[in-house]
């Protein structure tokens, strides 16, 4: 409690610096490029554990955070991060965490409740193979944990980052859609982006006129409880199956609201596409080199990548497609973007081919390479897939 | 003319009478819990998390901050929040399964961190809320749901010694206690010392209360306190078993042993 009034100082001018100072180019990983992120949007305490691929972000973090009087724990697993994690966010603290593969579904009983008491957790996900220990490299594979984990609703924000800017760019923004909206709110990247170095700019937020989202205490705010003011009295458990029902449709309906606010994607040349290439993450980034390619090749391919992978682009996707001759799906999982395509394209008759890697990298050669051969095989009705 | 029962200023009026069943050991611990928050005069600084499983009937029990986590979460989600937030007094209440079974990891790494937080566990010897099964302190020979012939120390071994294994793993300036609703006044006194630990941020602190639970033990008021007074202390030691080492040094006793007041 008593601290020299020289080491006050000198705290209160580390929590006062900033981090980054206008706009800088940079040439980093993509973990490294969350931890910037994390700090330049004014994150005050990460919660981690140990796994492969998204270490290095606690590593730049604990490196970084104690000079800007920012703090780390290490907890002694996944339950206990993304607890943790609930733990900062109630007390009012841009609080976050970061995980994959096994780590995530760990971490899905948090993040339940999260979405039970609406905190506005952030957690960064690197995508590694599955199911199980699988691979520590890369995958898309926990996009369905990601976004429909728990044993609920999938109330939840999930942006899908394709790049290292993504990730700079979406981590600062999930803490104010978390903030502002109070669904828990995840980045989904992988192994590739995490690990991999590239150019970005990093910047503080201010100095592209973004605005953080303020914070507020859902315990320990000031004054006497039942007193002064109520006493907060959170709970995740009911009684009846009407309290819940009220409370879960509540919810849903502000979800569903909010959405078209929330709701980002790409779309690039669909209106004259014979083919619209759909990916996300990563294999978008194959995907639109995909279509530069095989529109210089003269076929008219088109692209469409949903940013938001929960709330779903829908309405935009179902778009796209009509005015489409055909859809390629292509993803590094046994279908799960697929899944969210065809429940946003239920009632379309628009073939949907597939180019489905599970656990494997999607380069744009063999995505340019597999539009040709479906051109080709002109008597494949239901679309092709692989 | 209605006579308000005399209760703690810290707890919350307009939620008495509360949830538990008639006979519950839960109401005293946290009658207890309500006196020594008073006498410390820290009720507005509280945070008060509470587990699942019969604990979570506590969910709006004190005119305190309060937040119902999961089963064995507790420990950290108010370790979250006492890392974010030092000047709160966390104080993490659940029972014998969830800090001792489905959240042993947590206790035990709070408690080898020094988490400057209170834990608070109500050992009623079963899984009361889900119907009475087997809980990590069901004593040999116990019948329970999952054990209806006896608990079978060769099949599952011997009750967990919560406050002995948190003292054996935790800092120099922990508190490890046990008490019983059976002598309110020494539990209150140990729920006092385990929180001005904490007041005084010195370290980790740990009180496990022996608790009654009639309804699903189905004893009647004689047998049930026969039970918490007689049976259940020849496996569980009432005692404090770890004090900070500066307070040690002051009342002169030995770390390790048991020391009765």
């Amino acid at each position: 409690m008593s601290m020299p009034a020289v080491e006050l100082e000198a705290k209160t001018q580390r929590k006062q610096a900033k981090p980054i100072e206008g706009v800088k180019k940079v040439f980093m990983t993509g973990n490294e490029s969350v931890a910037w992120a994390a700090l330049a949007a004014g994150a005050e305490i990460m919660y981690g554990y140990p796994i492969t691929p998204q270490n290095e972000i606690m590593h730049y973090w604990t490196r970084l955070a104690p000079r800007y009087g920012k703090q780390f724990l290490q907890t002694e697993d996944e339950i206990s991060a993304g607890f943790t994690t609930c733990g900062g966010v109630l007390a009012g603290k841009r609080a976050f965490t970061a995980t994959a593969g096994p780590g995530n579904i760990l971490m899905q009983e948090s993040m339940s409740m999260a979405e039970m008491l609406r905190l506005p957790t952030v957690v960064i996900v690197q995508q590694r193979g599955g199911p199980s220990t699988a691979t520590v490299i890369y995958s898309q594979q926990e996009t369905t944990l990601t976004c429909f984990g728990g044993n609920g609703e999938g109330l939840r924000i999930v942006y899908s980052s394709s790049s290292h800017q993504d990730l700079f760019d979406y981590t600062i923004k999930a803490f104010n859609t978390a903030w502002k909206y109070r669904f828990p709110t995840f980045v989904l990247g992988d192994g590739y982006q995490a690990k991999m170095r590239e150019s970005l700019h990093i910047y503080d937020p201010a100095a592209k006129g973004i605005k953080m989202e303020k914070t507020v205490p859902f315990v320990g705010q000031e004054g006497m409880p039942g007193v002064d003011r109520a006493p907060a009295h959170l709970r995740n458990t009911f009684n009846t199956e009407e309290e819940l029902l009220e409370v879960i449709t509540g919810y849903v309906a502000e979800y569903q609201k909010i959405a078209p606010e929330i709701i980002e994607y790409e779309v690039i040349e669909t209106a004259d596409a014979e083919i619209v290439l759909v990916a996300h993450g990563i294999v978008a980034r194959a995907a639109w080199a995909a279509v530069r390619a095989l529109r210089n090749k003269g076929v008219r391919a088109g692209f469409f990548r949903p940013i938001t992978l929960r709330p779903f682009p829908a309405e935009q996707l179902r778009k796209a497609a009509r005015t489409a001759k055909k859809l390629l799906v292509a993803e590094s999982a046994q279908g799960q973007l697929l899944k969210l395509v065809q429940e946003a394209l239920y009632g379309e008759t628009v073939p949907i081919a597939t180019y489905l890697m599970p656990g494997q990298g999607i380069t744009a050669e063999e995505l340019s390479d597999y539009v040709m051969e479906l051109r080709s095989n002109k008597t494949n009705r239901e679309g092709g897939s692989r | 003319m209605t006579v308000v029962p005399n209760m703690p200023k810290a707890w919350r009026i307009e939620t008495k009478p509360h949830k538990f069943c008639p006979g519950c050991g839960h109401g005293l611990v946290l009658k207890a819990l309500g006196e020594a928050i008073d006498e410390l005069g820290v009720q507005e600084r509280v945070v008060f998390g509470c587990d699942i499983g019969c604990s979570l009937l506590s969910w709006d029990f004190f005119n305190a901050d309060t937040v119902q986590t999961h089963h064995g979460r507790t420990t950290p989600v108010m370790t979250g929040i006492k890392r974010a937030r030092p000047d709160r007094i966390c104080i993490a209440y659940m029972g014998d399964g969830g800090g001792y079974a489905i959240g042993a990891q947590h206790l035990v790494n709070a408690a080898t961190r020094n988490e400057k937080i209170t834990v608070i566990l109500a050992n009623n010897c079963n899984y009361a809320m889900t119907g009475g099964q087997m809980a990590p302190t069901t004593l040999p020979e116990m019948k329970t749901e999952t054990t209806p012939y006896g608990r079978d120390v060769e099949e599952t071994g011997y009750p967990t010694q919560g406050p002995e294994m948190v003292a054996a793993i935790t800092g120099e300036t922990a508190y490890s206690a046990r008490g019983t609703v059976a002598n309110l006044r020494q539990l209150k006194n140990y729920l006092k010392k385990a929180l001005q630990n904490q007041i005084e941020e010195r370290g980790f602190s740990f009180v496990e209360a022996l608790s009654a639970c009639p309804t699903n033990w189905s004893t009647n008021a004689k047998d049930t306190w026969h039970f918490l007074e007689e049976t259940m202390p020849k496996y569980f030691k009432i005692g404090e078993v770890k004090v900070p080492v500066k307070e040690a040094k002051e009342s002169n006793t030995s770390q390790g042993n048991h020391t009765k007041q």
